[in-house]
């Protein structure tokens, strides 16, 4: 699903350039799950950010689904980003003037999706994330935990290959972190492909691989006994 | 770009974000409200001033005699020069063609008494033609006429406000006065729209006025209205010629500034015209002015605008927003809003206008209106302008890659 070999970035800083990937090689087959961990500054979101395609590499190769990813001008990139790929951020990123439900729906309004069945399909995936009842309510009336399962929700709606999460359980407190993994769990489990972002080994653990990242380079990259997180829940 | 489902995010975009729709639309709206009320006003003022020269006929030459300044034909300077009854004839036998009327005019100024009332009034000696000139209106009764002037009647017509301070509630038509000492009939009262100066007025036959002053046929000024068909060049050619021709008469030097001098009413108009028009044009550019600062406020907010949505921007964008519907919804979004709140302020501008009417006639401003045209014109200009400020601040936002803008807060 996901193939990329010898990736370098390196971050302009005023006069000085800060080196930031040192050359990464990594695949991801489809229906993984996989916790991409390191200290801050080891690289981890960069890696993230240029596996969504928020962000460009410098030097290497980055092909998904047997697309190989290079040279995207803004227009191509949204709308791989569109087909590809989902979203889920630390902070959640819900426009807060749009309802949950309006939220899950917005990247579907990008694939012209018609208004009435994208209506239909957000409602859908707020039911699996179990927010149905709150599809009407503003990201401000929503608690932590519900904010990031709307944002999962809208991640899901586009029916990405890849969902792709940063810190997904950053801004949560424990009982909470571990009923969104819960949910991601089960997202997986119906064969989705998931990269998340974290620096907390038990979020990690309820992955089904880590990939260790130190000062821009692959230290460790291993199989791991999935914990389920329903336990904790 | 046009579809119903874009309209629809538009709409939703527009009323979830009152504070930025309202901004912007009320700069816009405030810009054409005031660009038309300037324009609607600076126009009130211009009909004020054709009116405060329509009130006297524009087709007219006042002619006065003063002192020589000149020795000329071996007669001395500060020779006192008179207008006399041959005069008058002589103008109208030499430009029979050019001329509608001439009347002579002798003001004497004097106690008017009736009954127990008495009052200064200025008693204007005329011809019966004087009432072009003046344009003067008759309430009740009858102007001067021909056989007034004819016989030296002891006719009088007097000012509505004459017929008010002597006459109170009476009714001053057959009613005799007395005109410093000679006994008047009133045979009519007259209005006239310059005001209280022109309505405290008598006028009384000019032979008469001849025949009370020791029968002289002098006459201290003379009024020439021409025919108004010879237009504007016509009239300062007929002035030239006038002035030549009394000058030789009376044998006055052509170089003279002095002796005769004769005031062009249409010269005058123009002029006040021309002066007009300057008002216009000042009043024009201030108007542009505020179009330029409406166009200047739209820019900013527009700015704003982009500046606070970064973040939002940036999500559209992770989720698939392609910078071309970035851009296209921050356009149509910011036209939609100028297009409506342009077309309301300028509604709301030209109703003000239209009811102010004659309301502000103490500030010299009547009956002001804007052309639809231009107030259409001004709004288009205001609409396209806050695109064109628009667009560049929403390409630039919409150039932003999106981790960029994500990290904005």
């Amino acid at each position: 699903m996901i193939e990329i070999k010898d990736l370098h970035k390196s971050y302009k800083m005023g006069s000085n350039s800060l080196h930031v990937l040192k050359g990464i090689n990594f695949t991801v087959g489809e229906g993984e799950l996989v916790a991409i961990m390191g200290s801050s500054g080891s690289g981890k979101s960069t890696l993230l950010n240029i596996l969504g395609m928020l962000d460009e590499l410098d030097e290497g190769s980055y092909t998904l689904d047997g697309v190989p990813i290079k040279n995207l001008n803004e227009t191509k990139a949204a709308n791989y980003r569109n087909k590809f790929l989902g979203f889920v951020f630390q902070s959640f990123n819900l426009i807060n003037y749009k309802s949950a439900m309006e939220n899950v729906a917005l990247p579907l309004y990008y694939q012209r999706v018609p208004r009435k069945e994208r209506q239909e399909k957000a409602l859908k995936y707020l039911e699996q994330v179990g927010l149905k009842e709150w599809a009407e309510h503003l990201p401000n009336e929503l608690s932590g935990g519900q904010k990031q399962r709307v944002a999962i929700a809208r991640a899901m709606a586009a029916e990405p290959k890849v969902l792709l999460a940063d810190e997904p359980t950053g801004a949560l407190d424990s009982t909470t972190s571990y009923e969104v993994m819960d949910l991601i769990q089960k997202i997986n489990d119906l064969g989705n492909t998931i990269l998340i972002v974290t620096h907390e080994l038990d979020i990690a653990n309820m992955c089904k691989r880590i990939v260790h990242l130190k000062d821009g380079i692959i230290i460790e990259d291993k199989k791991v006994k999935q914990v389920r997180a329903s336990q904790y829940v | 770009m046009f579809s119903r489902d874009n309209w629809k995010e538009i709409f939703e975009t527009i009323q979830k974000n009152k504070l930025r729709t309202f901004l912007s639309g009320f700069t816009v709206a405030l810009g054409i409200l005031i660009f038309v009320s300037l324009v609607g006003l600076t126009n009130g003022l211009q009909n004020t001033f054709n009116k405060f020269f329509s009130d006297d006929s524009s087709n007219t030459f006042f002619l006065f005699a003063g002192r020589t300044s000149m020795p000329y034909k071996g007669y001395k300077s500060g020779r006192q020069i008179e207008f006399d009854n041959s005069d008058l004839e002589d103008i109208e036998k030499n430009f029979t063609l050019l001329t509608d009327y001439v009347s002579p005019r002798i003001d004497r100024s004097g106690l008017v008494k009736y009954k127990n009332e008495s009052n200064n009034y200025t008693t204007r000696a005329v011809s019966e033609s004087y009432q072009f000139a003046e344009k003067t209106i008759m309430m009740k009764g009858r102007y001067l006429n021909k056989e007034d002037i004819k016989n030296r009647t002891k006719y009088a017509v007097i000012g509505r406000l004459v017929e008010r301070d002597l006459f109170g509630q009476e009714d001053a038509i057959g009613a005799y006065i007395d005109i410093t000492g000679s006994v008047f009939k009133v045979i009519g009262v007259f209005q006239d729209e310059a005001g209280d100066d022109e309505e405290r007025r008598i006028y009384i036959p000019y032979t008469t006025r001849q025949l009370i002053e020791k029968n002289t046929d002098r006459v201290d000024q003379i009024v020439v209205g021409f025919n108004p068909e010879i237009g504007y060049a016509g009239a300062m050619a007929y002035d030239k010629s006038l002035d030549r021709f009394l000058r030789e008469k009376k044998f006055i030097s052509p170089d003279d500034q002095n002796g005769i001098y004769i005031r062009n009413v249409a010269d005058q108009l123009k002029q006040n015209q021309q002066f007009a028009g300057v008002l216009a044009y000042i009043g024009g550019f201030i108007a542009f002015g505020t179009i330029l600062a409406g166009i200047i406020g739209i820019s900013n907010i527009m700015v704003f605008v982009v500046k606070e949505r970064t973040k939002e921007l940036g999500i559209r964008k992770a989720l698939g927003a392609t910078p071309k519907s970035v851009i296209g919804s921050i356009l149509l979004e910011s036209v939609f809003i100028t297009t409506i709140s342009g077309i309301f302020g300028m509604i709301v501008g030209i109703a003000i206008i239209g009811s102010l009417g004659k309301k502000l006639e103490d500030f010299f401003i009547t009956d002001p209106y804007i052309n639809l045209g231009l107030a259409v014109f001004a709004t288009v200009i205001l609409i396209v302008f806050g695109a064109i400020a628009g667009y560049i601040p929403a390409r630039r936002a919409a150039r932003i890659k999106p981790i960029v803008a994500l990290r904005d807060e």
